[in-house]
């Protein structure tokens, strides 16, 4: 035990960190060999491969998820422990009682930042993508028949999102993750609004595809409408809140007050975005050739929409996608950064960074370590998505 | 032109009512009212009493009614107490009831008080926008010239070695936003564990006088993160500009690649970049309110941190009022010069 109690030098903290990583490092090599043998046959996903910064920024992205996975197996430490001779000691120094040493040094609370930082990423990878998703689907139900159509119901639409983008981000989030607000149930009826259409998107989606096929497609309806009807009850409705509709017993999915806030305001700033870029495409592409031979065989409006649109314009939108990803976290840092939503103990990025940036010209390392792995998340999505806007464009 | 520039404005006078209505909505909520109530009347009354506090402030009026007085295009509210004084939102103090006009909002110049600051919001905000307007001046003198240079570069060319570094620039500069950027820039260059120091981490003497040593890091880290998008469209724009038909002829003809680029391709290739830069502002607004909270410098955005942090209601809706004129009266710019400087538009 004599040797444990030495500090560690730069070179034997970077072998540790790269050893309590190799959950991650099998994984990763396991996904690149795979994607690489069967690159042929994957499709736009296997083209990724042929591009250098494709394939740089897909190994940071994996990186980071399989991190959020295996992020148990990572950690050294308890998130929360705190060691009181450990306060912003330097990397690599060890714990008082043998058990180990902070690789990345300690913030100003004595708590390990290395273990924090792989916490961390877990917040980072559950929220933003999932985050992503559902504005997508909201921008996605909204934007397409807002160009299909047009008339009244895309100039009302289209001067929603406008107001929505005349909000300075940081204002909107001021003013929506607040104690106040949350106490008036506001977010929350957000919540139901916004949530509510990717169900209908889903529904609308099933329905298009399946008409022809009545049976069928009741059963498959009601099977989504059941499945997906409790998932957003059981999502909105929370015990002693102002929406409790669901009783206790059926409410499954328990998200923290201040997460759903969270969610549900950067849905809220992501949403108008995507609706602009959806309702773009689309009164572009409506005026092709196939549009107009799926509208002289008399498809209906939601098949031409969702069936003959949609996949025609998924390039830009898979790009777009991953660089709102990337934009998602930025805006989850900010969150933190600033101390609203996410509580002060959480391990998450932004609030880290705000925690350790009053002692930054003493102890940079609690605010330096989130920063650049932040960084590092954002460009990799970032590469990701320009190496897949480079091979969309090929074909 | 003109129908075009009437319909632009009416459409950005009824967003800005529309956005000032709900952030005035989200401000003076119930809740907001009686933490007001509380710090100004004592935190320990009773719920009545914070109900006749309301009640004798004009608070308890319907929205609509309080949200037109503080525009200014209703009467202010007047109050005559069991002891005949008048009281009334356009009554300042010591002042006779009988020659105070009746209107009193933001339309009429009269911004409120701010509670924490104890001072006229108008006031205030002067001060400090003033100080942001520094900010922002340096930003855009070093931001704008920088990034049009980085896309030009890149873009003249298309797929050389320049280009791809240049784009893997930009590309890293807006995965950094403003937190990330200024937490290393500090570390880096103001920091003891590296040593460098040669800026100060901090900006809150600069507010007195700007030095080099007090300013770089705050411009530096906004024009950071602004700098790759910038870049970007422009760099867009150019590889667009250098494949039609006039360059090749041009090249054809055999004009210098240097005076292509300089008389023929430069011009065309800085219309999107405009409507890019005009459309920056608002989001350099995000950039000024992380970087003046992180560098300590009481600026614009700092205000607004600190307006929202301690329910300062008069405060934030002269902040946000502020903000989202910003952020239309820069979309309108953007529309009208793109308009102008692009003929085919202009004509038709």
């Amino acid at each position: 035990m004599e040797s444990a109690m030495e500090p560690l030098a730069w070179g034997a903290i970077l072998a540790s960190v790269l050893r309590l990583f190799l959950p991650v490092w099998i994984a990763l090599v396991a996904t690149f060999a795979l994607s690489i043998v069967f690159k042929r046959r994957l499709g736009l996903y296997g083209k990724l491969f042929d591009s250098t910064v494709g394939m740089i920024g897909f190994g940071f992205v994996m990186f980071w998820v399989f991190t959020a996975l295996f992020a148990p197996l990572i950690e050294t430490r308890d998130v929360l422990s705190q060691i009181s001779q450990m306060k912003n000691v330097l990397p690599g120094t060890p714990i008082p009682d043998g058990s180990g040493h902070y690789l990345f040094g300690g913030d100003n609370l004595g708590r390990d930042v290395f273990s924090r930082m792989v916490a961390g990423s877990r917040i980072v990878i559950q929220i933003a993508p999932l985050a992503t998703m559902f504005a997508f689907m909201v921008g996605v139900t909204l934007g397409l028949p807002a160009g299909y159509y047009g008339g009244v119901f895309d100039t009302g639409l289209s001067f929603l999102a406008n107001l929505v983008l005349a909000f300075p981000v940081i204002l909107l989030f001021y003013l929506l993750v607040t104690p106040e607000i949350v106490e008036t149930g506001l977010p929350q009826y957000i919540a139901v609004v916004l949530f509510i259409l990717p169900l209908l998107f889903l529904v609308l989606l099933i329905n298009s595809r399946y008409y022809v096929t009545p049976g069928f497609r009741n059963i498959v309806i009601a099977v989504v409408l059941v499945i997906g009807g409790w998932a957003y009850l059981s999502l909105v409705s929370e015990a002693g809140t102002k929406i409790a509709v669901l009783p206790q017993a059926l409410d499954i999915i328990h998200v923290p007050a201040n997460i759903l806030i969270v969610f549900v305001s950067v849905v809220f700033v992501n949403a108008p975005t995507v609706f602009r870029i959806v309702r773009g495409i689309v009164l572009d592409i409506k005026t092709r050739d196939y549009v107009s031979a799926a509208q002289t065989r008399g498809e209906r409006p939601w098949y031409i929409m969702l069936w003959e649109i949609l996949p025609n314009a998924r390039g830009p939108l898979i790009v777009d996608f991953c660089l709102r990803i990337g934009y998602t976290t930025i805006l989850l840092g900010t969150l933190g950064f600033f101390g609203l939503g996410l509580s002060p103990e959480s391990p998450d990025w932004g609030s880290t960074i705000n925690a350790g940036r009053k002692l930054l010209t003493i102890a940079p390392w609690p605010a330096l370590v989130p920063a650049i792995a932040l960084m590092s998340l954002v460009l990799g999505l970032n590469l990701l998505a320009d190496g897949l806007r480079e091979e969309s464009l090929k074909d | 032109m003109l129908k075009f520039l009437v319909r632009r404005v009416a459409t950005m006078i009824f967003t800005a009512l529309c956005v000032t209505f709900v952030v005035f909505y989200l401000t003076n909520l119930p809740p907001n009212l009686e933490k007001v109530a509380k710090s100004e009347a004592g935190s320990r009354i009773s719920d009545e009493e914070v109900a006749s506090w309301l009640e004798k402030n004009g608070h308890a009026q319907p929205l609509l009614k309080r949200y037109g007085e503080w525009l200014g295009v209703m009467p202010g509210w007047t109050r005559t107490d069991d002891a005949g004084t008048v009281t009334g939102r356009c009554i300042r103090k010591g002042e006779d009831p009988a020659t105070t006009r009746t209107y009193c909002g933001i339309l009429q110049g009269d911004w409120g008080q701010s509670t924490v600051f104890k001072s006229d919001v108008s006031k205030i905000l002067a001060t400090r926008l003033s100080l942001t307007g520094i900010l922002m001046f340096w930003v855009m003198v070093t931001m704008v010239p920088l990034s049009l240079l980085i896309g030009v570069l890149a873009g003249m060319r298309e797929g050389s070695k320049l280009d791809r570094s240049l784009s893997t620039f930009s590309i890293a500069s807006t995965a950094t936003p403003e937190y990330v950027s200024g937490v290393i820039l500090i570390v880096v260059f103001a920091s003891k564990l590296v040593g460098l120091q040669w800026f100060k981490g901090t900006a809150n003497s600069a507010m007195d006088g700007i030095t080099f040593e007090n300013f770089a890091l705050p411009v530096a880290t906004i024009v950071l993160y602004g700098t790759g998008y910038i870049a970007r469209m422009t760099r867009a724009s150019m590889t667009e500009v250098m494949t039609a038909q006039y360059i090749r002829t041009a090249r054809l003809k055999g004009v210098s690649f240097a005076n292509v680029v300089m008389k023929h391709a430069l011009r065309n290739a800085l219309i999107a970049p405009f409507t890019v830069i005009m459309l920056q502002f608002p989001w350099l607004l995000n950039g000024v309110v992380i970087v003046e909270t992180l560098f300590n410098y009481k600026g614009f955005g700092w205000t607004l941190v600190s307006a929202a942090g301690n329910n300062d209601i008069q405060l934030l809706l002269g902040c946000s009022v502020v903000a989202v004129l910003v952020v239309l009266v820069t979309q309108l710019i953007s529309d009208i010069g793109y308009v102008f400087l692009n003929p085919r538009i202009r004509i038709s």
